[in-house]
């Protein structure tokens, strides 16, 4: 179990190795990814202007406050609360984020399928277990809100966070065909016929 | 006893800002009851962290949760209560758009078909507003926001009589199974036994979203109460799906008769971020509460 600090963005090598049980910390930037935003990235052919190979992209659609563009505000937007949405929604866009996109890492909660553990392990990346519904948290490792694209989604945006100590998040799939989401699933069905039991059920 | 809707407005207003910064009481003592029993390492870990959460929620006066959820209000009417009804309803609805223009709140409410966002966390039918009704001379507005994580996880099966009660736990455990990590456990597992199938999903909901440390009425449905969460707790899902005890808070049983061809069960779930606040307006005047 080895602890990661990585600074945004990361080579395929850093991303590899990272392995299951180990801990990260993500410095500088960081995306934010979410159903409405892909479908359109990924179903309807619309295109970003940013750039994210070698990122992390975290499925999240924060609450935000609109304010005078500053230095500090530079998008117009202050964050208010910025958590992680269930990642299961979105499996099937993990390849299409990796092969067209060029993201690295993905940070989310409940974790992803097969597809998207194939994907880490062919082309080198990985999923990073944030604590869900620890928003308040969360929104203190949020520096600011640099960027936002695809803003005709509000609150669906793709955004770009300026994140400062965003961790420690679990590494909970890997490159390596390590899944925690799996092994605990695997083992949660192999006590199932025993609980059956134990309740009556014959 | 007149009920003003401006006041009731105002009322739905801060209810729903409430609900979404301050946990209640019995769901925090029900998380110092699982950090204290949990073995597991990854499972202690994860729960510290969820309530650290709670803590700096309160500090900073943020939200638990980015997720507003669909926005749902519980009325229940007492004797002598005086309001329209349309009344009652719109003004419910406009302190639900006002708290998420003036916080301002996430709308986290589309069109199911168009998928547009208002902006208003209000749509065709959302806020969904259920009434019930009591004997004393109160009116008391709960509001619930129900996060989508939990509430994607919802199951409905309509088992037959010759299934009996073993195809109820079989469902549950099952739905505990297939949710895994993706409702955000530790849960509370909603169970709504009997009914037709609109009133068993309610059920359901009305178990998840009941405090803990609350019984279902009957005797039977408690007893199952009891196994269940036990049963659940021994599957080793654990906080977030990555393995431990802590499963669910409980399991909640709520029933109502049924068919003599029917037997019907639904699972509704309850995020760890069990929120829910409550104002109950007498002739002293309003009151929050959870």
């Amino acid at each position: 179990m080895t602890h990661h600090v990585l600074h945004m963005p990361v080579s395929e090598a850093q991303a590899r190795a990272l392995k299951v049980d180990d801990t990260v910390t993500i410095e500088g930037a960081l995306f934010g990814i979410r159903d409405a935003n892909q479908i359109a990235l990924f179903d309807k052919g619309r295109t970003t202007r940013f750039d994210m190979r070698g990122h992390a992209a975290i499925h999240t659609a924060p609450n935000v406050r609109k304010i005078p563009p500053s230095s500090e505000h530079p998008t117009g937007y202050a964050p208010i609360c910025v958590g992680t949405t269930t990642s299961a929604r979105m499996e099937r866009f993990t390849r299409p984020l990796m092969e067209k996109l060029g993201v690295r890492i993905l940070i989310g909660k409940g974790g992803l399928g097969a597809g998207s553990l194939a994907a880490f392990a062919e082309l080198g990346g990985a999923y990073l277990a944030i604590i869900g519904g620890t928003a308040a948290l969360e929104t203190t490792w949020i520096e600011a809100i640099e960027d936002v694209d695809l803003d005709d989604l509000n609150p669906e945006s793709l955004w770009k966070f300026r994140v400062r100590g965003f961790g420690p998040l679990l590494v909970a799939m890997d490159s390596h065909g390590g899944s925690l989401y799996d092994a605990v699933d695997r083992k949660a069905r192999g006590r199932r016929a025993n609980t059956l039991a134990r309740l009556g059920v014959k | 006893m007149k009920i003003d809707p401006a006041q009731v407005e105002e009322v739905a207003r801060e209810l729903y800002v409430r609900a979404l910064k301050i946990l209640p009481p019995d769901i925090k003592r029900g998380f110092a009851r699982l950090d204290a029993t949990e073995t597991d390492a990854t499972a202690k870990k994860v729960l510290g962290t969820m309530i650290t959460n709670i803590r700096v929620a309160e500090e900073t006066e943020n939200l638990l949760c980015q997720d507003t959820g669909i926005p749902i209000y519980n009325v229940t009417i007492g004797r002598g209560v005086e309001i329209a009804g349309t009344e009652l309803r719109d003004a419910i609805r406009r302190g639900c758009e006002r708290a998420t223009r003036e916080h301002p709140l996430r709308s986290s409410v589309v069109h199911p078909i168009t998928r547009r966002n208002e902006h208003t966390s209000c749509g065709a039918g959302v806020p969904p507003i259920h009434v019930d009704f009591c004997d004393e001379e109160r009116l008391v507005i709960e509001m619930i926001p129900k996060g989508s994580g939990s509430e994607n996880n919802s199951w409905l099966k309509m088992a037959v009589p010759a299934d009996g009660v073993n195809a109820i736990k079989t469902f549950v455990i099952d739905c505990v199974l297939e949710a895994g990590g993706k409702t955000c456990p530790p849960t509370i597992v909603g169970v709504g036994i009997g009914g037709t199938s609109d009133l068993c999903m309610a059920l359901a909901k009305r178990a998840a979203t009941r405090p803990l440390g609350t019984s279902c009425a009957d005797p039977e449905g408690a007893a199952l109460e009891a196994s269940l969460t036990e049963a659940v707790n021994g599957l080793g899902v654990g906080p977030q799906g990555l393995g431990g005890d802590s499963t669910a808070f409980a399991v909640h049983v709520e029933i109502a008769a049924t068919h003599i061809t029917m037997n019907p069960v639904a699972v509704n779930m309850q995020c760890h971020s069990a929120r829910r606040a409550s104002a109950s307006f007498t002739r002293a005047g309003v009151e929050y509460g959870f």
